[in-house]
């Protein structure tokens, strides 16, 4: 399996993104935001980092580049996209995923370990997680404070597309202390959270972080066994 | 002072035909901060007077920051007295110093001061101190790879504390996060005496592979001079020359808009496109430019190659286009590099930094011969020798005089003073010290910096060292430890300063890690004052002959003089940087007790002599508000010692935990240790300590060379074994209970964790502001409510400076680098125009 990471001008955890990718056992394919080619990959992730420096609205350059017009139309066909952080908040300018990410609420950048539970297993990136299994992932955001309209988060949880919330404090304030949310097909996933920190016993708090990219491949392999998405 | 310049400033440029023609000009050189006699020595140097551009070039080159004149002739004992280190690539002098760590792979580390503009804008000069460390480490060829940064502030209570500490710890993690630099330790200290000037250094680390080192020299005539990244603007000008000799007074409000402002994003792409432009081999040479700017930058690579360089001055992207020569060549403007490069490969160069979407300008060439020539629309506005600047620039050794009042301070000691007897005593000296500003949990800081980025984070704060791994392969990796006690430097600052050094030393060999080189950041009040000469004179002295005896070396620093508010001076507070390097940071070791394998816990040993020494110690200061005595005894053999049996007990894997003694003594480092992962312990005094006041002698008496270990069962006799073998005294004082939730010292007292970690853990949010955490889930309802009230304020600026193009451009300024045998590196203060700082990841 090859799954693309794409690297903008101020992209940060593209190099961690990729590693935890080599160890869930799959090739990491690195993008350039300048290149439309998304060169074959099986998924994308879309790492950490301050694209273009985020001084406008965080994410809101990175949705008009070139590869991300490649990927939103390959994601509205069912390529699994992951957005991690930053990437979580591309998605939501790119409109792939609902909601908006915010100055956290206590207007400070806070990077702990946080504890989230896992609230969907029917997503391309959560497959392998136990429904209800709470996990531990480091958070390190500045904008990471989810907000949506009532009609929306009311939509977002009737259809069960709340995929993480955060338990045992909420670090940034997030309504319904939602950490990660997917589309209706469950192909894109944006979580606030970082797994790609939580992959090695020698870095990360935990190797809770690895599930996510095991349950792409397998997402990926039962596909290829001719599962629709 | 600029304004004077401007005000003489004629319609055409002060050129050097005109400088000939016009002799007797009186130009202001007193209040560019040049005495009479450098004045006429640079006119002796032309054979004529200078022209504008030129005396603002020589005043910067030659003042405090630039030029070490005061502290050159006690740096060169650095060197001096350094034992041979083959691993050493490139020392003091260059940008950092370079020490190789394998066969392929050599790191760059050093820490520097931004004291000044920190304490008249906290966000932008403490994210600028960032960007200026960072810079030189790139500038060697290196990643960047991390950052620490020791920070001290005045009174905790004090209200202008709680302007400038938020502001700089924002600063340094938007700026370290933006650029994804793991943030791995550094030091949070209060004292007063920081009041009016607040410490602000910043460490960076690097790793590049040994064949990609990199030379300032702007060697082979015919190579072009390119500079790379941001735009010059008006900022920071005049700041590095005119106010590094400048002390704070009521004016500082107004040089707020001169503070140099950061564009981490900028630095980011320049990182990026120089690594690029290193792996395709088309640099020649590289200078960053900081402090003194494009100055420095054009005298130093000239000087540096006995070369002569030709630049024209008017290619320079400018952000406003009105600026003057000599304006051009003292901005500070942020984020700017300068190369050499062949003309050959100028359009590769010019390629990448394309991709990369950095502006990349030819600006000049190099040239035989041994003048810079500058020109400016066609005006030769230059012409002078580069050499000059750069390493003829005026010494002094200034006269020194201990203090007056040092001996009745040494008099005065803290063992004099009344102490706490009895368990409950006992108890509450305890709750109240751990919750004490210096000695109480430092998560409020720390949580604003990004930990994780880069992936090789092994141990960060509050470990005693940070940890990182270089080789993924081979587990090869570093530790790094900074700190600095400047109560004890006040009390003796010879052996302060060595005590910094052990305690350093020290920190990283609880990591695990084997010493090999020293970083120094050297804080001092004026130089031109007698008392702070010699405080700086005997803290240099006592920094060297440290390293001597442990067999290390200093490899680069920087020396910050002038902080003082008025009359009155900072503690001397020389701060050290130790690097050590482990084979396998698999086996480095953490602070926290953990969960033992076995039913009645792991075995906890004390290593090192406990003393009577209260003197300059934290519980001095907190209970009695006192300093004086002499402070703890320093031992660096015995320091040497300890750190060879850590290393070996690490590598051998007889340590489950390890944690250096400091300030707050034993019972700091117990609750440290308990509270990190919520394991207990209890402890037995040994016979000589329970009679009166001895158990808080015990508990709190700071001497050094000490450490606490736990050690599995099973492992006692080869470990004690190893101790012996050393001649390391050590006492078996006690288990870790990993069943047990307190702390209990066996007849004194027994403290819960949870009461510990309320005391230890809420102080900073009280003074600083700011919940440790939401609500949990039950409040759900609550926070969601008020987040719909919230302003949705994505992409505010955290901080947004003022009219920058205010024409009195005064930024403090500061310091310089320890430069022990040529002047030839200098510190970063730095500049920027009005870019919002990022807000978020």
């Amino acid at each position: 399996m090859r799954i693309g990471v794409v690297t903008f001008p101020g992209s940060l955890d593209d190099g961690d993104a990729a590693r935890a990718v080599r160890l869930a056992g799959a090739e990491a394919v690195r993008l350039w935001h300048a290149d439309p080619d998304l060169h074959g990959v099986d998924a994308v992730v879309l790492p950490g980092g301050f694209s273009y420096g985020d001084y406008l609205r965080c994410g809101a350059i990175a949705r008009f580049s070139a590869a991300m017009e490649s990927i939103i139309d390959a994601a509205k066909g069912g390529l699994p996209v992951l957005g991690i952080c930053n990437g979580f908040q591309i998605l939501c300018e790119a409109h792939l995923l609902p909601g908006a990410l915010t100055r956290n609420q206590h207007l400070h950048f806070r990077n702990r370990d946080q504890w989230l539970k896992v609230e969907s297993t029917s997503t391309a990136w959560t497959g392998t997680f136990t429904d209800g299994q709470e996990i531990l992932i480091p958070v390190k955001n500045g904008e990471g404070c989810y907000v949506a309209d009532q009609r929306t988060l009311d939509e977002l949880e009737a259809e069960g597309r709340v995929v993480a919330r955060y338990i045992r404090g909420n670090p940034n304030g997030s309504q319904r202390d939602i950490a990660a949310i997917t589309n209706e097909r469950g192909n894109v996933v944006g979580i606030m959270p970082h797994p790609e920190h939580a992959v090695e016993a020698l870095t990360g708090p935990s190797l809770d972080g690895l599930g996510l990219f095991a349950s792409v491949l397998a997402h990926l392999a039962g596909k290829s066994a001719a599962v629709p998405a | 002072m600029t304004q004077t310049v401007k005000e003489t400033a004629v319609a055409s440029p002060d050129t050097v035909d005109r400088a000939g023609s016009t002799p007797e000009e009186l130009q202001p050189f007193a209040e560019l901060g040049l005495l009479e006699d450098e004045y006429q020595r640079i006119r002796d140097i032309l054979d004529r007077r200078p022209t504008q551009s030129e005396l603002a070039m020589y005043s910067i080159m030659w003042s405090e920051h630039c030029s070490y004149k005061s502290s050159k002739v006690h740096l060169k004992q650095f060197s001096e007295k350094a034992p041979k280190n083959e691993r050493l690539l490139a020392g003091i002098g260059e940008n950092a110093g370079v020490i190789q760590i394998s066969d392929e792979l050599a790191v760059t580390f050093k820490v520097e001061s931004h004291n000044h503009p920190s304490f008249v804008e906290p966000y932008q000069g403490a994210a600028t101190g960032v960007g200026g460390i960072v810079r030189d480490i790139l500038a060697m060829g290196a990643r960047p790879i991390a950052v620490m940064d020791p920070l001290r502030f005045g009174d905790a209570e004090h209200p202008d504390t709680k302007r400038v500490l938020p502001g700089v710890v924002a600063g340094v993690g938007g700026y370290g996060n933006c650029l994804g630099l793991p943030n791995i330790g550094g030091e949070v200290v209060f004292d007063p005496c920081y009041q009016g000037n607040p410490l602000v250094n910043a460490l960076s680390i690097g790793v590049l592979p040994v064949d990609r080192l990199q030379k300032k020299e702007a060697t082979g005539a015919g190579n072009i001079v390119v500079l790379l990244g941001a735009k010059t603007g008006r900022d920071g000008i005049g700041g590095v020359s005119v106010l590094a000799s400048a002390t704070f007074d009521d004016g500082s409000e107004q040089r707020r808009p001169s503070v140099q402002v950061g564009d981490p994003f900028m630095e980011k792409l320049l990182i990026e496109s120089c690594l690029e432009l290193y792996d395709a081999g088309l640099v020649v040479g590289i200078q960053d430019l900081g402090g003194a700017g494009l100055t420095c930058a054009l005298t130093e690579t000239a000087a540096a190659a006995t070369a002569g360089m030709r630049v024209w001055l008017e290619r320079v992207p400018l952000r406003e286009p009105s600026m003057d020569p000599h304006e051009i060549l003292a901005s500070e403007s942020q984020e700017r590099m300068l190369l050499i490069v062949a003309p050959e490969k100028l359009d590769e160069v010019l390629k990448i930094a394309d991709k990369w979407g950095v502006l990349a300008t030819a600006i000049g060439e190099v040239t035989d011969g041994d003048r810079l020539v500058i020109t400016w629309n066609d005006h030769t506005v230059v012409d002078v020798p580069p050499g000059s600047l750069v390493d003829d620039g005026p010494v002094y050794n200034r006269p020194m005089r201990e203090p007056a009042d040092l001996i009745l301070l040494r008099a005065d000691r803290a063992e004099t003073l009344p102490r706490p007897v009895g368990p409950d005593a006992l108890r509450e000296t305890v709750l109240r010290m751990i919750a004490s500003p210096n000695l109480c949990d430092k998560t409020w800081v720390t949580e604003q910096y990004d930990r994780y980025v880069l992936g090789n984070t092994v141990l960060a704060q509050p470990e005693d060292a940070g940890v990182l791994r270089i080789d993924e392969q081979t587990g090869l990796g570093v530790a790094l430890s900074v700190d600095g006690n400047g109560r004890y430097a006040r009390l003796d600052p010879y052996n302060g300063a060595k005590l910094a050094l052990a305690e350093a030393y020290r920190n990283v060999a609880v990591a695990g890690g084997k010493p090999i080189s020293v970083t120094n950041c050297l804080n001092f009040g004026s130089p031109e004052d007698p008392t702070v000469m010699w405080q700086f004179a005997e803290a240099v002295r006592g920094l060297a002959d440290g390293c001597q005896e442990l067999g290390i070396a200093v490899s680069g620093g920087n020396v910050s003089f002038y902080n003082q508010t008025g009359a009155a001076a900072i503690h001397p507070t020389p701060v050290v940087g130790v690097l050590g390097l482990i084979d396998d940071v698999a086996t480095r070791v953490p602070i926290g007790f953990t969960p033992s394998a076995h039913p009645e816990g792991d075995l906890v040993f004390l290593l090192g002599e406990t003393r009577n020494e209260l003197s300059g110690s934290e519980w001095a200061w907190v209970t009695h508000g006192h300093l004086g005595g002499e402070p703890p005894r320093v031992d660096l053999g015995r320091e040497k010692s300890l750190a060879e049996v850590l290393a070996e007990a690490a590598r051998v894997g007889h340590l489950t935990a390890a944690h250096d003694l400091s300030d707050g003594g034993l019972i700091q480092t117990l609750v440290e240790s308990s509270l990190r992962r919520g394991v207990g312990v209890k402890i037995e005094l040994p016979e000589e300590f329970t009679a009166g006041s001895m158990p808080f002698v015990y508990l709190f008496s700071e001497s050094a060379g000490r450490v606490v270990v736990a050690v599995p069962r099973g492992h006692e006799t080869a470990f004690t074994a190893l101790c012996d073998e050393h001649g390391l005294p050590w006492a078996a004082i006690g288990t870790t209970e990993a069943a047990g939730d307190a702390v209990e010292i066996t007849g004194q007292f027994s403290i819960p964790l949870d009461e510990l970690r309320e005391a230890h853990t809420g102080t900073l949010p009280r003074l600083f502001g700011g919940a440790a955490s939401f609500p949990g889930p039950s409040e759900a309802a609550a926070v969601a409510a008020g987040a719909s009230e919230a302003p949705a304020a994505s992409g505010d600026p955290v901080v947004v400076v003022g009219d920058d193009s205010a024409p009195d451009s005064e930024a403090p300024a500061e310091e310089g680098l320890p430069a022990a045998t040529a002047d030839s590196t200098q510190a970063e203060p730095s500049s920027e125009d009005g870019i919002a700082a990022p807000a978020a990841e």
